[in-house]
């Protein structure tokens, strides 16, 4: 591992101007994956900006019924918090079904939505990658890949965004509160992850120098109810396969509302918004649930190994969808 | 960067450009100040400088469990800690569990379930699982918890409930049935 500096910042101002002054730094959260990737040789930063002891660590409801999340919670916190167990189910089960409880006390919000993918070219630095290294080609898209994208990828980069937690915030249309050299500003989590196309090297929109805040999730509409399920090579302790995360309303049959969002299977938290234009004002039956789910899967485009994955995606959102609507 | 710049930007703030700090840590109830290489995590300072060796070092990329400690009341991997990022912070690794002879109630239960083979999971998973036990008591659902509740009451540790929050932790030897058994002596 490469030596560098370390600064426990005191204020988000302190935090921010330190990254201006150091192009080498980085933001340091619970470090569950940064560390790894150091150590990996991936990430080399000249100076770390630990950002756990500024004043981000609080969930509180917001004025309008909805609720604001620090940067610095830590996700077993979240995952346990009564408000977000109880009006937003999802985000819950989607924070318990990644990791471990030691990983989940350790790592943050804001940390969870910048950790760099799990593909395997990736974290080996013996090996090309265009995330790392732009232009330097990509060995995963005719090499090991049976994890990595079915939809969104491009000839450079077939890496999946491997949060369970922002899957969750992108059903749930979640903002993102950053503050960097230029002030404020927020971002849906929705337009937070980019797709790869040439430039795979950028994860998110997120701009030199700027800090994740909070997370801030809308009031639950009336009636809505949501669910997490998550399909893996292992019961526990696995990264998704394949995900789903869904927000329906219903009543007396018809769908009023629904949001879903895949995870597993993209660049980013796949936001199914074809599959949403058919579900609304739809009858709550399979087939309808097929349909959608079905235009919206129609856009992948598996690798030579990982077909099965569009499938499991097709499974686990269907069924999700008949159970939240069952339970009406 | 200009060399000039940086010794004034840094004047205030010697840990931007300086690579080792004093750190202080509390481990299993003494405090201890070591001067360490920032790369240190806690589980190196533990072993390497502190002559703690009850926590393993097994993957050392947070994969397995066998370096977990209790910082701050919680159960972490101390592999993806960095010491200097946990000055002040109080550790309980498996050589602080005992009251003086008298072992701590999940260590009685390993030995009276025979809950390991070749024993080295064992310090993370007797750590893991002090962790977990608060954490239940402490009302934190699981994955597998049935849904409805909302964190008021204690969790009820299941044997289900237990291999879930324990998954953290590999055992190579699979003496998972025991391991479940023995946290099930210790839950009920």
């Amino acid at each position: 591992m490469k030596p560098f500096g370390y600064l426990r910042a005191r204020t988000t101002d302190e935090a921010v101007s330190a990254m201006t002054r150091h192009p080498g730094a980085v933001f340091l959260g619970g470090g569950t994956n940064l560390i790894d990737l150091m150590k990996l040789g991936v990430a080399t930063p000249d100076l770390l900006v630990d950002v756990r002891g500024l004043p981000l660590d609080q969930v509180a409801d917001t004025s309008d019924g909805g609720l604001r999340i620090g940067a610095t919670v830590r996700n077993s916190d979240l995952a346990a918090h009564h408000a977000v167990r109880t009006r937003y189910p999802a985000l819950s089960q989607a924070l318990l079904s990644g990791a471990s409880g030691q990983l989940r006390n350790t790592a943050t919000t804001g940390g969870n939505l910048l950790q760099r993918t799990r593909c395997p070219y990736f974290q080996d630095i013996s090996k090309p990658c265009n995330k790392r290294v732009p232009g330097i080609g990509c060995p995963a898209r005719e090499g090991t890949h049976r994890d990595l994208a079915v939809i969104g990828h491009s000839e450079a980069c077939v890496a999946t965004h491997p949060s369970d937690m922002a899957v969750a915030l992108a059903a749930l249309d979640a903002t993102v509160q950053l503050y960097g050299p230029d002030g404020e500003r927020s971002v849906p989590v929705t337009d937070f992850h980019r797709l790869p196309g040439d430039t795979p090297d950028r994860d998110t929109v997120i701009r030199p120098g700027e800090l994740i805040t909070e997370v801030l999730l809308p009031p639950r509409p009336e009636g809505a109810v949501s669910v997490y399920r998550k399909a893996r090579d292992r019961a526990s302790y696995a990264f998704a396969l394949a995900s789903v995360a869904a927000v329906v309303t219903a009543r007396d049959g018809r769908i009023e509302h629904a949001a879903l969002a895949f995870g597993g299977l993209a660049h980013r938290p796949w936001r199914a918004r074809a599959a949403e234009e058919i579900l609304r004002g739809a009858a709550t039956t399979d087939d309808t649930f097929t349909r959608a789910v079905d235009a919206e899967l129609a856009a992948a485009r598996p690798l030579r190994d990982n077909a099965f994955k569009v499938e499991l995606a097709r499974s686990l959102a269907v069924d999700a969808l008949a159970a939240l609507t069952t339970r009406n | 960067m200009d060399p000039t710049s940086e010794r004034e930007n840094s004047s205030g703030q010697l840990g931007e450009t300086r690579h080792r700090s004093a750190v202080a840590l509390h481990i299993n109830g003494t405090p201890r100040t070591l001067t360490l290489d920032h790369r240190t995590t806690v589980l190196d300072a533990l072993r390497e400088h502190l002559g703690l060796t009850g926590a393993k070092k097994g993957c050392d990329h947070g994969q397995c469990g066998a370096c977990t400690v209790i910082v701050d009341g919680r159960r972490a991997n101390s592999c993806l800690l960095l010491a200097v990022a946990h000055d002040g912070a109080r550790i309980t690794t498996v050589e602080g569990l005992a009251d003086g002879d008298r072992l701590h109630p999940v260590q009685e239960a390993f030995l009276a379930r025979d809950a390991l083979q070749c024993g080295y999971c064992t310090p993370g998973q007797i750590c893991s699982a002090v962790g977990m036990l608060g954490e239940a008591a402490d009302g934190f659902p699981s994955h597998v918890t049935e849904d409805g509740g909302d964190g008021s009451a204690p969790a009820r540790l299941t044997a289900p409930e237990i291999r879930e929050r324990m998954s953290g932790n590999l055992c190579r030897c699979g003496a998972y049935p025991r391991i479940v058994e023995a946290i099930e002596d210790v839950a009920s």
